[in-house]
């Protein structure tokens, strides 16, 4: 086509019009994206629809601001502040129009999003991504409160990892930490094992005849080789690591005034710092709206996350059952940007291609000893399957330890950044 | 350092004839002596756990000579037929002289 400067004139004419008249039109039409949970895996969907365009995104969320549990150990060993885990939801506010929605949500289904007030938020699509919960019923003598007060999980992070690094700063001199490890599946699989480095990490200089004991119901870890490696070399003889045959396979009971826990076998183990990671599954909006069956998580599509019992609902993140990948920070992120390829298909005229999805878990030993895991996955027939992987060797030297250390807070700046920031 | 402690795992009580699992692991760097301290460019001497045997009621049941290549935090596991009531004496020895002992009787059911 041919314009002369005149009918560019024109154009640019009625495109003004457009812009003055069309927002109220538009909007009213646009269709309603309601995003359940402001973590990594939600945050990263509202805010990649919204910047998109053409849907109008709404996310609830009850803080204001976000603690990543991942990295939140590099804390524990005084290597972090605890302010750089914190992120806010400002900027996809202000720079992409997502509507920020305060509140707890209760339940989700049915065109509606429920809050605990009892108001209401319409929807077209949903996506859930409300993270973790605990199965507190399985223990005696454990529940929310005594883990609130006297023996943290501190499996998400917030008031719980504070209290956990003031138990370890005030332990007496040569005191054993207890760590228990949660059965699989489980929230970030490296982290308990990570956790027990940065408290040798801070004990190695503070409290060096101290002990850390992990008990754990598993038989085997994520990164074994490795953290025995680490620990051997950086903490001789500080940690030491008790598996599935020696605890039975589970934990019976907590006693939080004596810090001690019983094992399936019925062997008491004391500590003076415990650290009881409970046994997980799907957040509690997730299993109160009926999109975790009869299971701990939500069964989802593997190429656009959508709930397989409840039709316009995406669960994605930790409380997902994510086939191969492991509940990692880098998975709900991964998996987020699939759900909103999936969802801008669903909701607009945009076309989805079949999803890449990819994971990697950092953990960090010690002072610049860093070690990974991580993976390649595809949408595969009715879950997420692993495509190819890759992993640290045991006997690296030096320089790749601190290679990988610097890699992985380079990732945690570039995806924070690319979501919060 | 901290002080090193063998666990095992054996069960209470047994029925005479009966064949049982004992496990046990105890936590030890296994230093090959074959990796060089980076800052000094010294060989880090050998120290592994180099012999691990079981007696019971005075008779060995199980030996094991270890070599460098086994990994840290040796773990075993053995059966064993329980001809009576007694018992079972577990014992680490590692190159640099440290004997670690444990022991835990079986009663017959």
């Amino acid at each position: 086509m041919d314009l002369s400067r005149r009918d560019t004139m024109t154009l640019a004419a009625a495109a003004g019009a457009a812009t003055l008249f069309a927002p109220n039109v538009a909007r009213a039409a646009l269709p309603k994206l309601v995003v359940v949970g402001g973590g990594t895996g939600g945050a990263t969907v509202a805010r990649t629809v919204a910047a998109a365009g053409g849907v109008d995104v709404t996310l609830v969320e009850r803080n204001p601001v976000y603690m990543t549990c991942y990295f939140s150990n590099l804390y524990l060993g005084d290597h972090w502040d605890y302010d750089r885990l914190a992120h806010n939801y400002e900027t996809m506010k202000a720079r992409d129009g997502v509507k920020m929605a305060m509140g707890n949500a209760a339940s989700v289904g049915d065109g509606r999003v429920v809050m605990s007030d009892g108001t209401e938020i319409a929807y077209d699509r949903a996506v859930v991504a409300p993270g973790i919960d605990f199965k507190y019923d399985m223990y005696e003598g454990f529940d929310e409160h005594v883990a609130e007060t006297m023996v943290p999980h501190a499996y998400k992070s917030g008031n719980q990892l504070l209290m956990l690094k003031q138990q370890l700063m005030a332990m007496r001199e040569g005191g054993t930490v207890v760590i228990a490890a949660p059965p699989n599946p489980y929230r970030c699989p490296p982290g308990p094992y990570e956790r027990a480095s940065m408290m040798a990490n801070w004990l190695s200089r503070n409290n060096p005849t101290a002990k850390v004991l992990i008990l754990d119901p598993k038989t085997k870890h994520s990164k074994q080789g490795l953290f025995v490696e680490g620990w051997n070399r950086l903490y001789p003889g500080m940690v030491e690591w008790v598996g599935g045959e020696f605890t039975g396979g589970d934990f019976l009971a907590v006693d939080a005034q004596a810090r001690s826990v019983t094992t399936a076998d019925e062997e008491v183990f004391e500590a003076d710092v415990l650290n009881f990671i409970p046994a997980q599954t799907a957040g509690r909006i997730a299993i109160d709206s009926g999109l975790t069956g009869d299971g701990d998580w939500a069964s989802v599509d593997p190429a656009t996350l959508e709930s397989t019992l409840v039709p316009g609902v995406h669960v994605l993140g930790d409380a997902c059952a994510n086939g191969d990948m492991p509940k990692s920070g880098f998975s709900a992120n991964s998996q987020a940007k699939a759900c909103a390829q999936a969802v801008l298909a669903a909701m607009t005229d945009r076309r989805a291609f079949p999803p890449r999805f990819r994971n990697t878990c950092w953990s960090l030993v010690g002072d610049d000893y860093g070690i990974k895991v991580g993976a390649s996955y595809k949408a595969g027939d009715g879950k997420i399957e692993k495509t190819e992987g890759f992993i640290s060797q045991v006997g690296e030297d030096d320089a790749t330890h601190a290679q990988t250390a610097a890699e992985g807070i380079g990732w945690y700046e570039a995806m924070t950044g690319e979501i919060f920031g | 350092m901290a002080k090193i402690k063998p666990r095992v795992k054996v069960p209470k009580s047994a029925e005479v004839g009966e064949v049982v699992t004992i496990k046990t692991l105890i936590s030890h760097p296994m230093e090959s002596g074959q990796r060089k301290d980076k800052k000094t460019g010294e060989m880090i001497p050998r120290n592994i756990v180099n012999t691990f045997s079981v007696t019971f009621n005075g008779e060995p049941v199980f030996e094991a000579a270890v070599e460098p290549a086994v990994s840290a935090n040796p773990y075993f596991e053995f059966q064993m037929r329980v001809p009576e009531a007694g018992e079972l004496a577990f014992k680490w020895v590692a190159d640099d002289g440290e004997v670690y002992e444990i022991s835990k009787t079986i009663k017959i059911a």
